[in-house]
């Protein structure tokens, strides 16, 4: 067997094992915006989550404080996390592309913290929700009007479903 | 992978031939004050010293004619309005002939190759004096054409500003392609003009602001190579890279080397809150240099490693701030209207560039280290992430412009705000760095 097929092999191995660090996100991606994720009727599923409970907060400018309206979707998110326990999130903060590229990193890291404290407060163990912060690096809508940067300024819950059951 | 210039070795030698130095003030740019009418330099083709070497005569000319041409200070008497041919080095000039064009410098050279090595060598002349006022040579090998022509102009530079050269450098950038809601990014590296562009990363992952090591041997970076960001080590010769140490559930970026190359200082985000750490390269020592609440970035240390300068929203807005290397004696320095970011301080040690926004604009600027004498240099939809020349006279930036499909690029000013380019990428570009000169 050559380098590359041992190589394969020692990965799948790996993938296989219990690895506690290996989750599968569902829908999402970086944009959040994945229509994946089973039927949005049922319930239990991501696609609900995303479509019917809602999978995103936005902000101000400039801002990482939670708007009444992001609070009532987090609750959202947060009753359906505690009714679906085998997800777990990663939330991923965004910014607008009006402003530096490492500032927007650290503002997006914010807004992706402030969604992840809200939902520890309200019952979800933290060891479920990771964050990241993809600064302005991805934005949802693209134009350059404050329409898309007011979509572009968000968190979004993005589900994993946790392989070690 | 492998560099064309790892292994290129240039000698610096000064010509034997007898030089009539400049007397009283002949030829002299004042670059200070912004230059308004550039020198006008002829660059006649190199002279070839044998069969081989034809092939560089002209194209070395054109080299140091588009260097000194892109600085602003110099403009070009073209080759078609010559009166007298230069067909030996080492015979006199009709300076006469040249004054009667407007060149006031004229660059003779004469280009050898033998054994896959090159040997150029070259003369500055001042036309209206008519007195040889520099002359050296450069040996390297036959791949380094480029680069002595980079070098002779340097020379030229140097000889006639008083102030050291920058066009035998390099730039790293984050090379972009793909829609704007889709960006696909990788690390690339050319020549301070444009050539030789190699890619030094895939473009699978997003990578971010590139810093070089001192000497150029080395990139610090952020990569979202494991679906977090994460500060990357890169050695420029073999493109080969390693993650910095890192705690789990935390990010880390905005990455840049202390003048001597083994200490990192750089953002480190755990719960949110982003702060300013140091860390020895080897991933050993972390250090912590603030502890606020508020968001710490884009650290740049001063030249002699004492102080570094950084961005910071503690007072509810962006602002600049300057502090010892250890943290200690923080000291906000911007004060005018608009937020304040990525600040970086010149390798001359007297000015701090800067992007500041305000009412919806984006600028490039620079101001004196104790934020004093703040003179804006550029004004567009978004301008952002400034670096300077190797000599601390023109600053690189991205500039990108509005829209679905607005793209990034890199333009170049002076830092009298005169000479704004663009800077050819053969795709979109963003977050340059620029090295030190090359040895």
């Amino acid at each position: 067997m050559n380098i590359a097929g041992k190589l394969a092999v020692a990965a799948a191995l790996i993938a296989l094992g219990a690895c506690s660090n290996v989750t599968n996100p569902i829908g999402g991606g970086a944009g959040g915006a994945g229509g994946i994720g089973g039927d949005a009727s049922n319930p239990t599923s991501p696609a609900y989550f995303q479509q019917v409970v809602g999978d995103r907060v936005l902000f101000e400018v400039d801002q990482s404080s939670l708007t009444s309206t992001a609070q009532s979707i987090l609750q959202g998110q947060a009753d359906w996390m505690i009714a679906n326990p085998s997800y777990t999130a990663i939330i991923q903060g965004h910014a607008d592309e009006q402003g530096t590229r490492e500032y927007n990193l650290a503002l997006g890291a914010r807004r992706a913290n402030a969604v992840r404290e809200f939902l520890i407060e309200r019952g979800i163990a933290g060891n479920r929700l990771q964050v990241v912060s993809f600064g302005k690096e991805r934005p949802l809508e693209i134009c350059s009007a404050e329409s898309c940067y007011a979509q572009n300024r968000r968190a979004v819950t993005v589900l994993a479903s946790d392989l070690t059951g | 992978m492998r560099l064309v210039f790892a292994c290129c070795v240039l000698a610096l030698t000064a010509l034997t031939a007898p030089l009539a130095m400049a007397q009283s003030g002949p030829l002299r740019i004042e670059i200070t004050e912004g230059v308004i009418e550039p020198l006008p330099v002829a660059v006649p083709d190199f002279i070839p010293l044998n069969a081989q070497a034809t092939q560089y005569g002209a194209r070395i000319a054109q080299v140091v004619v588009a260097d000194l041409v892109n600085s602003g200070l110099f403009r070009e008497v073209p080759q078609s309005a010559y009166i007298s041919q230069v067909t030996d080095f080492n015979t006199p000039l009709q300076y006469a002939d040249w004054r009667a064009i407007n060149a006031q410098a004229v660059i003779t050279g004469a280009v050898g190759l033998s054994g896959g090595r090159l040997t150029v060598q070259f003369r500055l002349h001042d036309a209206v004096s008519g007195q040889v006022m520099a002359g050296l040579q450069f040996r390297s090998t036959q791949e380094g054409w480029r680069r002595m022509a980079h070098k002779v102009a340097d020379a030229v530079y140097a000889q006639l500003t008083g102030e050291g050269g920058y066009f035998d450098s390099r730039v790293v950038f984050v090379s972009e392609t793909g829609p704007k809601g889709d960006r696909r990014k990788r690390l690339a590296i050319m020549d301070y003009d444009g050539e030789n562009v190699q890619y030094l990363t895939g473009s699978d992952d997003i990578v971010l602001a590139p810093r070089f090591s001192p000497n150029g041997d080395r990139v610090l970076y952020t990569s979202y190579e494991t679906g977090f960001p994460r500060v990357y080590l890169l050695d420029v010769t073999t493109a080969s890279r390693r993650p910095l140490e890192q705690a789990d559930g935390t990010m880390s970026f905005a990455p840049r080397f202390a003048p001597d190359g083994r200490t990192v200082v750089f953002s480190l985000t755990r719960a949110g809150n982003t702060d300013l750490y140091r860390m020895n390269v080897s991933g050993s020592g972390l250090e912590r240099l603030t502890s606020s609440p508020s968001i710490e970035t884009a650290p740049s240390f001063s030249p002699d490693g004492r102080q570094i300068v950084f961005e910071s929203d503690r007072s509810g807005s962006q602002q600049l701030y300057v502090m010892n290397a250890d943290g200690s004696d923080v000291r906000r320095i911007s004060f005018g209207q608009g937020r304040y970011g990525t600040p970086v301080w010149s390798p001359r040690g007297d000015l701090i560039a800067f992007t500041k926004q305000n009412r919806g604009r984006f600028h490039i600027g620079v101001m004196r280290t104790d934020g004093s004498e703040e003179r804006l240099l550029t004004a567009s939809f978004l301008d952002e992430g400034p670096t300077w020349s190797p000599n601390g006279r023109v600053i690189m930036f991205t500039r990108e412009t509005q829209g679905a499909n607005g793209r990034a690029a890199l333009y170049s000013v002076d830092i009298t705000g005169r000479n704004l380019r663009p800077v050819r990428t053969p795709d979109g570009a963003s977050d340059a760095a620029w090295s030190p000169l090359q040895k």
